[in-house]
């Protein structure tokens, strides 16, 4: 296996088998999903820096109340752009990218589907970063009507919404080529004997996000392009006195809203269900069940966006009808849980680093859900909307549980993808200081939101200046740890540790553990037999 | 073998691409089809005359109501209630009056949007006549004076006992440049 190291090695020194140019325009031409799959990672992993040092500003700024470092609009500006970029430029892409570089080997097939479109849809993504990012130095700053751009604020501001609606245009656009591709991959390039039933769960769950992808980003596009043409060519969708509906908006943003918010839990559901039959050394209790199961809630979503909308002055019989479709999503989220624990149940377990930050994710992703519940109730919901309650409860389940899960598979998949163990202790800390730092920020702001202080606010009321402090030394030392992370990974990719085996962990059982570690630059041309 | 899953491959991006294109479009259909519902249930009826039924006035219970007036965005108008507040019995038929006054040089339309506190209050606040129908054009320098006719509806419930009657106007976009 060794020697399929060198010889990828060798075909990249003399540009002879892998037909790619040296240098940078390497990464520019790639049509490698290898290749794709690390510029969607190392973006995303750029992104996230960025917008944590948005996060930094915010919670510089909350350290204690009155103003301190910024004018309110700006640190408006600081919220919305926080929410835009960890949502569109960090979790997102770093799910495509394990995307790029899972699906294929998992299946079994050469490449994605279209190689080319692959590349495109990638390096559409910097131009649209450097759009959103770019927003903050024109006239009138960058967006900062939140990250839900609600009208009528939105159709208000300067050009640098403008800016920001083109982001998000070609930011959408990108994600439905990915997801096409996904999806084709997926459906016609499977390994002979494969299944779907037997299909690895994290291709499952692409599978769907994938679908959920095509369904509901076009919606976003068609919302913001109706805010882009009030703003500049007339119309009234949103303009009250064009005889419009700014509660409209909310209505088409929620419809893809919702969604959206499972397109970035279900890779993560995904990930932790190779991760922990991996390390509990026991196969996946119930595999149909979690397959019906994201099936389920990938349905639901289409049905419940108006929770996000319980105090605009919907009937009662909407209230209730959104109320209780939202908390059946509980059961399939449920049954998930319980299949992981069973899972793990009697198992062999070790707890090397992807399996602390799965284990992890349940504990913290799991609170997250429950906050979820008790915001699904109308009359609670109308209380703590708008409150530190939601900003606890969706961090919860996106940092705990999107960003844990991406972590998990990072360390689970490293060794596959560099050849080289990452360095455990070094793992470790990373979690433990994520795990602790992550609660102590977060967990203090659901007292904050039952209390009554409204998130996207500059300034608070003294009563909640000792939470808020706390919750500013957890974010700075939760954005300090990632450096450890960054560290680990990039010890790992220069060859640093031990090299790693074609199998580093005993219990993995997908075909990418077939491969030699890296796995050759062409993978599978000649498909796998699957039985 | 590999043309063939190429084929395959494009059929698959054909067809989700057609999807794509069609929720491109679900998003813009959800426009008139939400404004259907709105017709049908009756929610956001703000800027129709309202029918009344009963107008046996109930004088066992008074409620104020009160007047305000906004304008928003860059609209060169002055708009202000001739009253702040008057006290009715559900029932009673009650006309009172707002001033609106073009302080530029230049024609403009605008449009004035209603809303109530407490929000339950919509239900029970019937208007007969309102400026809030129609678009109001005003001239440089013109002032109008515009009725409201309305009556409260017997179901309002006894503990609301202040209605806060709000009007925003808004500049139509566009009439700026017509008028040059």
């Amino acid at each position: 296996m060794q020697a399929a190291h060198d010889h990828a090695a060798h075909a990249h020194g003399h540009d002879a088998h892998a037909h790619h140019p040296s240098g940078i325009m390497r990464w520019v031409q790639t049509t490698n999903h290898k290749d794709i799959g690390t510029l969607y990672l190392i973006f995303s992993l750029t992104m996230f820096f960025i917008g944590g040092i948005l996060a930094f500003g915010i919670r510089a700024e909350l350290f204690q109340p009155g103003l301190q470092f910024w004018r309110p609009d700006f640190f408006n500006e600081l919220t919305t752009m926080h929410g835009l970029i960890m949502v569109f430029g960090a979790i997102m892409p770093a799910f495509v990218g394990f995307a790029n570089w899972q699906i294929p080997m998992m299946i079994g097939a050469p490449d994605m589907a279209f190689a080319r479109m692959n590349n495109w849809s990638f390096w559409l993504l910097p131009p649209a970063a450097l759009l959103l990012i770019t927003s903050f130095f024109v006239p009138g700053g960058a967006p900062a009507a939140g990250w839900t751009i609600y009208a009528p604020l939105s159709t208000q501001m300067g050009p640098g919404m403008d800016l920001g609606i083109f982001a998000l245009h070609i930011m959408g656009a990108s994600s439905i080529m990915g997801s096409i591709n996904i999806v084709t991959t997926i459906l016609n390039m499977r390994a002979p004997g494969m299944t779907l039933m037997k299909m690895p769960l994290f291709v499952w769950t692409w599978l769907i996000t994938a679908y959920l992808l095509i369904a509901v980003m076009p919606v976003l596009a068609g919302a913001i392009t109706m805010v882009l043409t009030d703003r500049h060519f007339g119309t009234n969708f949103f303009n009250a006195a064009g005889g419009g509906d700014p509660v409209m908006f909310q209505h088409i943003f929620w419809f893809f809203g919702h969604p959206e918010v499972y397109i970035m839990i279900l890779p993560a559901f995904g990930i932790v269900s190779q991760v922990i039959p991996a390390f509990a050394r026991k196969p996946l209790f119930g595999y149909a069940s979690m397959v019906y199961a994201t099936s389920s809630i990938a349905i639901l979503s289409f049905i419940v966006w108006a929770h996000h909308m319980f105090t605009t002055g919907m009937p009662a019989a909407g209230q209730l009808f959104f109320m209780f479709s939202t908390m059946l999503i509980a059961v399939p989220t449920g049954v998930k849980v319980f299949n992981w624990i069973a899972t793990m149940w009697k198992g062999s377990m070790t707890f090397e680093t992807p399996m602390l930050f799965a284990v992890g994710f349940i504990l913290v992703f799991s609170m997250g859900g429950f906050t979820g519940l008790i915001l699904a109730i109308t009359p609670v919901d109308i209380q703590l909307q708008d409150t530190y309650y939601v900003v606890a409860h969706f961090h919860y389940v996106l940092v705990a549980g999107s960003l844990f899960a991406i972590f998990a598979g990072t360390y689970f998949w490293l060794p596959k993808w560099t050849g080289h163990m990452y360095d455990e202790t070094l793992g470790k800390w990373h979690f433990w200081l994520s795990l602790v730092f992550f609660n102590v920020t977060f967990f203090p702001m659901h007292f904050l939101g039952l209390a009554g202080m409204p998130r996207r606010i500059p300034d608070y009321a003294m009563q909640f200046a000792d939470f808020n402090m706390i919750a500013s030394i957890g974010a700075f030392g939760f954005g300090l740890s990632q450096l450890l992370f960054v560290l680990g990974v990039v010890k790992c990719a220069r060859g640093g540790g031990v090299k790693a085996p074609d199998k580093p962990w005993e219990g993995a059982d997908t075909l990418e553990w077939t491969l030699s570690s890296p796995p050759p630059y062409h993978s599978f041309e000649t498909p796998p037999v699957v039985k | 073998m590999v043309s063939n899953q190429a084929q395959s491959n494009l059929l698959t991006m054909r067809k989700l691409s057609i999807v794509a294109i069609a929720m491109f479009g679900f998003g813009f259909a959800l426009i008139p089809f939400y404004q259907k519902i709105c017709e049908v249930t009756g929610v956001n009826n703000v800027l129709k005359a309202d029918a009344v039924g009963n107008t046996q006035v109930d004088t066992a219970h008074l409620v104020t109501i009160e007047f305000d007036s906004n304008i928003s965005g860059k609209l060169p108008w002055s708009f202000r209630p001739l009253q702040s507040n008057v006290r009715v019995h559900p029932g009673e038929l009650t006309t009172v009056m707002y001033e609106i006054r073009n302080t530029s040089d230049r024609a403009v339309t605008g449009q004035a949007i209603p809303s109530y506190g407490p929000q339950l209050a919509v239900r029970y606040f019937k208007k007969l006549e309102c400026f809030c129908f129609t678009q109001q054009t005003l001239q440089p320098g013109e002032t109008r004076q515009m009725p409201v006719v309305f009556v409260l509806d017997h179901g309002l419930p006894d503990e609301v006992n202040t209605i806060t009657l709000s009007y925003a106007f808004f500049e139509i976009e566009g009439t700026a440049k017509k008028a040059g």
